[in-house]
């Protein structure tokens, strides 16, 4: 060993030192300190997962729409379990031992199908009553396997917006695969906002370690609690409706079915989105949810279905302000351009109707009075242009401007189930008439009518866009999120390719719709307001025509723009100009004027679902 | 000399211990995957099983190497290097993608790792290279061969994305030590590989004190105990004034300011008083010391403030601090439970409850050493800990007895790389090194690891058995 070097036993050392202090590490972890020390007996040492509390949900003024409320599960690890007085556990439960034999059953199904595990907490009974929890906490150490987990569940202030909020539901396996974050029997948000914004409302899971006997008993804090993880609350999150607003649009729109989107045109704010019927969130919540879902998916009127964002209507006339537009844009008229129309568009046997009115008109007088032959005019003249060789060019251009205007594709609003509507595209007819087309074919489109079709959401957003003279936010009901920021595409300006100037005579003949002496919305007229409107009476094919009004107001700097839609509600002045008028009302005067009430109560009165056959 | 019969040759307690570890790393498999809800003795589909494969294909591999001439290790090193590498390089763009990392050859049902094979083929082409009678690190031109034969590897590997395996071959520094490699490069590296994990795991703070602890062993070994005790009062007393002052006045900054006070003037002291006593000393200590402050807040800043909390997080799960969504170190936690509820004795074998049930992730690849943790107690593991340093100092004394340096310099390699994984692995276990997978040779289930290991020590044992002669 006499010729060993020095460097050979600087590394043996090197080799020591990490053992001896692998060696010290180990006795400390296994000898010496005792928190980590369990003896053969089986004691465990346990984790206890703390729920957070989910952020809470205010509206645009600050008014709480979303809370909390405390909640108690009563878990069971199979493993545990002992042979126990079952009687008693029935009583604590008031339940009948018919009721906990099937517990059981259900359990012991779910082992076998690996559905829950034998040595992880599942939970055995859901969502004990206050009276049942105080009971069972006291019996509970009898009990093997059994604990009660503290978690809390939503609580509705207000018997609306159920659509905008979405509910709570438990993960199923797919969203544990996508997500980690979730074990089995955790709650996680479903549709609307606590959908959308689950991962701030949330919050994180907190994480506590206690040492167990024998007997399942707690023995105190495991190291002290130093392995601890505190349970992290969710973000508070603040939405852009007014929670007013949308209760009264909620009343106005009882017994009918439509929906009702308002937003705030120089933001994108959305200030209410009603669907009709609608329903009370708070029947979501808790044990009674399952038999209350299956009840409301049940519903011929599909309660459930989100019109404002997911039904797909024909805009009708409520289009021809936007025609008017793309018209002046492309140059293929000016605001007094007149055109003949007598009772109708008539090209050779073509016939297009129109109601019977005063004629010649310009454009103002035409949107105020929806005078149906001059918008097949304008349509025919923008695709038929010499620039566009081709009728397929032509469309193409024209369909190019409703899409800058937010039609006929998601506009990614934040709610996970939007309709992207339906814009017809040149491919579509050349399949459709085997290339054989014209502008003529199409004509019906001028009017609203057709292959089109958005949704209230759509219709509002454009309406939102002329009211600002060319330009929209893309709609959204986020308005906060505490310590964060909002997503930046909210916050970009949009613009729709249609320059200012042009709106000017179509926002005058808007104004003159519900004002002027042959308006078609007369009862949309709220006093010392600037109210413009375009009432549409939808065609639709199943029944009575869709009752259809679009309107922003004051003319200049609008601060509100809506949308109304009435089910088979016949003309649109008939109940959706009416409906939003009130609700503009409401918005901007904060009441409704007593030369008014008449309309209001006839409104909240009128009934379109249980009438008379 | 008379030749002796092979038996005579092979180094058998070599052996005893290679079985010895085989076989207890089997038995922890076999538990590890033990049910107790549904006990069968023996199911084929099973890790144990499969794992009985591997070691029964091992004796084979074992025989073969045997068999082969120990020229033939020296003379194919090269070609051995150049497959490896070309292995390393294609697995980047053919491989399997398994937890994030490239780093894994499919082919039906057999799984194969070229950085296994590169370990081997690295540790004897640089025993080669090393071996020419020239050979020395002062030549710019060795030096540079070095390098280059050591980053190719290490390279693709990295690119894999397979940090664990790549930061083997650092571990070839103890090799280039004795081989005559500076001392104080040694002694850095391994100082700037502590620091720059230390700052990520703890406050800077703590990293700096760790840094003055340091400073002062090497002032009082290089100068004498005045000079240190007189820098280590102006220096504590500067910390403290100012602390006071600071206090006195009500601002609150952050403790690392007055840390950086009291090393200012203790420096200044060092280097006064070292200048006026002529002891040159003081002054690679300063630099060192100013030097690791610098590198110990730019990595803490760089970590800290330059990167996004994403890019921060990528940084963690990388070095293996974070691995898991419920929070850093859940791992390590579940590990530490399961091996410190075994006790001084265990909880006796197949009774363990932490190590099964899947509390502890990885059971039977990287977290093996918590079964034995659990099952057998501080017995268990303070024996795998005296087997594993008794081998490596075995080996390490074995090479110093070849004659030829090819072997002796093999015999360093193969010595180091068991010593990474054994300080790596255990390490992870019980929270004394970061989270990165890679397994404990000859324990964790898997073929690929297994004869990987296998091969190593083997090929070693088979030019030990020549040692006598000039092997090249």
């Amino acid at each position: 060993m006499e010729n060993i070097s020095r460097r050979t036993i600087v590394i043996a050392l090197i080799f020591i030192f990490i053992g001896i202090t692998f060696a010290i590490k180990l006795f400390i972890l296994q000898v010496y300190d005792p928190s980590y020390k369990f003896s053969a007996a089986n004691n465990t040492q346990k984790e206890i997962i703390n729920f957070p509390a989910r952020g809470l949900v205010y509206d645009r003024n600050g008014k709480l729409i979303v809370s909390n409320q405390a909640d108690y599960d009563l878990m069971v690890v199979p493993r545990e379990l002992k042979s126990m007085d079952s009687l008693d556990f029935c009583n604590a439960l008031e339940i009948s031992i018919e009721d906990l034999r099937q517990l059981f059953a259900g359990m012991r199904s779910r082992l076998r199908n690996r559905k829950i595990s034998r040595i992880k907490p599942s939970v055995f009974y859901r969502q004990l009553s206050a009276k049942q929890y105080g009971y069972l906490q006291e019996k509970l150490y009898k009990y093997d396997g059994f604990f009660v987990q503290r978690r809390t569940l939503r609580k509705y202030e207000y018997p609306n917006a159920a659509h905008i909020l979405g509910y709570i539901s438990e993960v199923g396996a797919s969203d544990i695969k996508k997500d980690d974050y979730y074990i089995s029997g955790d709650y996680h948000g479903k549709n609307g906002i606590e959908s959308t914004y689950e991962n701030f409302l949330r919050g994180e899971k907190g994480y506590k370690y206690v040492l167990v006997d024998v007997h399942g008993r707690e023995k105190g804090a495991f190291r002290d609690g130093q392995s601890d993880i505190p349970a992290k609350a969710g973000k508070d999150i603040k939405l852009t409706i007014d929670v007013d607003l949308q209760q009264y649009g909620e009343q106005l729109m009882q017994n009918k079915i439509g929906a009702i989107v308002a937003l705030e045109p120089s933001t994108g704010e959305i200030l209410s989105l009603v669907s009709a019927p609608h329903f009370d969130p708070s029947l979501l919540v808790g044990k009674k949810r399952a038999g209350n879902f299956a009840a409301l998916n049940a519903d011929t009127l599909k309660p459930l279905f989100n019109r404002a964002i997911m039904g797909r209507y024909p805009p009708g006339s409520t289009f021809k302000p936007l025609m008017g537009a793309i018209g002046l844009q492309e140059g293929v008229l000016t605001p007094e351009t007149k055109y003949e129309c007598n009772g109708g568009y008539w090209v050779g046997r073509f016939h297009q109707g129109c109601h019977a009115h005063y004629s010649p008109w310009d454009l103002r007088k035409a949107i105020a009075n929806s005078c149906n032959a001059y918008f097949s005019q304008i349509f025919r003249s923008v695709i038929d242009q010499p620039k566009t060789s081709t009728v397929q060019d032509g469309f193409e251009l024209w369909k190019n401007y409703l899409v800058n205007f937010g039609l006929g594709y998601k506009l990614g609003v934040d709610f996970s189930n939007e309709d992207r509507g339906f814009i017809p595209n040149s491919d579509y007819y050349d399949k459709w008439y085997n290339k054989s087309w014209s502008s003529l074919t199409v004509v019906s489109l001028a009017i609203g009518q057709g292959e089109l079709g958005t949704t209230p959401i759509q219709m509002a957003n454009m309406c939102a866009a002329i009211g600002n003279e060319g330009y929209y936010y893309t709609p959204h009901i986020i308005k906060e999120i505490e310590s964060d920021t909002i997503p930046s595409k909210y916050k970009a300006k949009r613009a729709t390719g249609i320059d200012k100037e042009n709106f000017e005579p179509i926002k005058d003949g808007m104004e003159m719709a519900v004002w002027g002496d042959m308006g078609t919305a007369g009862l949309a007229r709220i006093p010392d307001l600037t109210i413009c409107g375009k009432t549409g009476t939808a065609q639709n094919p199943h029944g009575e025509d869709h009752s259809v009004f679009m309107a922003f107001a004051p003319k200049e700097n609008p601060q509100i723009a809506i949308a109304v839609y009435v089910e088979n509600g016949g003309y649109g002045s008939t109940w959706a100009a009416p409906i939003a008028s009130l609700m503009v009302e409401k918005y901007l005067n904060k009441e409704v004027h007593s030369s008014r009430k008449w309309i209001e109560k006839r409104m909240l009165e009128g009934d379109l679902v249980h009438g008379s056959e | 000399m008379v030749q002796n019969n092979y038996n005579k040759k092979v180094d058998w307690v070599t052996i005893v211990i290679y079985a010895i570890l085989v076989l207890f790393g089997w038995i922890n498999i076999y538990a590890a995957n033990y049910n107790p809800e549904n006990p069968v003795f023996f199911d084929m589909g099973m890790e144990y099983a499969k794992q009985l494969i591997w070691i029964s294909a091992s004796m084979v591999l074992i025989w073969v190497i045997f068999m082969t001439d120990s020229k033939f290790y020296v003379a194919f090193s090269n070609i051995l290097y150049g497959v490896a590498v070309f292995l390393l390089f294609s697995v980047i763009f053919l491989g399997k993608e398994i937890n994030g990392a490239k780093s894994w050859f499919e082919l039906g049902p057999i799984r194969f790792q070229p950085a296994e094979l590169a370990k081997i083929a690295t540790a004897l082409t640089l025993a080669r290279m090393m071996s020419r009678h020239d050979f020395t690190f002062k030549k710019f031109k060795n030096l540079a061969s070095i390098i280059a034969i050591w980053a190719l590897p290490v390279l693709c590997i990295f690119l894999q994305n397979d940090t664990g395996s790549a930061l083997v071959f650092f571990v070839f520094i103890l090799p280039f030590y004795r081989e005559g490699l500076p001392g104080s490069i040694l002694v850095f590296g391994l100082m700037g590989a502590i620091v720059s994990v230390l700052t990520l795991v703890y406050p800077p703070y703590s990293v700096l004190a760790l840094i003055i602890v340091g400073a002062l062993v090497a002032l009082f070994v290089k100068t004498d105990k005045k000079i240190t005790g007189i820098a280590l009062m102006y220096g504590v007393g500067a910390f403290a004034i100012v602390l006071g002052l600071f206090y006195i006045v009500g601002l609150n900054l952050r403790w690392e300011l007055f840390m950086l006070v009291g090393i200012l003037a203790f420096s200044i002291v060092v280097l006064i008083k070292g200048f006026s006593k002529k002891i040159k000393a003081v002054v690679p200590i300063a630099i060192f010391m100013w030097g690791a402050v610098v590198f110990t807040f730019s990595s803490s800043y760089f970590v800290n403030d330059v990167l996004s909390e994403y890019q921060r997080n990528r940084v963690y799960v990388l070095l293996g601090f974070k691995d898991d969504p419920l929070g850093a170190g859940y791992n390590v936690n579940q590990s530490k439970i399961a091996i410190g509820s075994g006790g001084f004795s265990g909880k006796g074998y197949l009774q363990g409850t932490q190590t099964k049930f899947d509390f502890v992730p990885e059971q039977s690849t990287d977290f093996i050493f918590c079964t034995v943790g659990e099952e057998w107690g501080y017995l268990g593991t303070l024996t795998v800990v005296i087997l594993f340093v008794f081998l490596m100092i075995r080996l390490i004394f074995l090479a110093e007895k070849q004659h030829s340096s090819f072997s002796r310099i093999y015999g360093y390699c193969v010595a180091s790389i068991f010593f990474y994984h054994f300080t790596i692995n255990i390490g992870m276990t019980i929270g004394l090194a970061p989270v990165i997978g890679i397994p404990l040779p000859f324990f964790s289930y898997g073929g690929s690891s297994l004869w990987g290991f296998t091969t190593l020590l083997f090929i070693f044992l088979k030019l030990d058995t020549n040692r006598s002669e000039l092997i090249r």
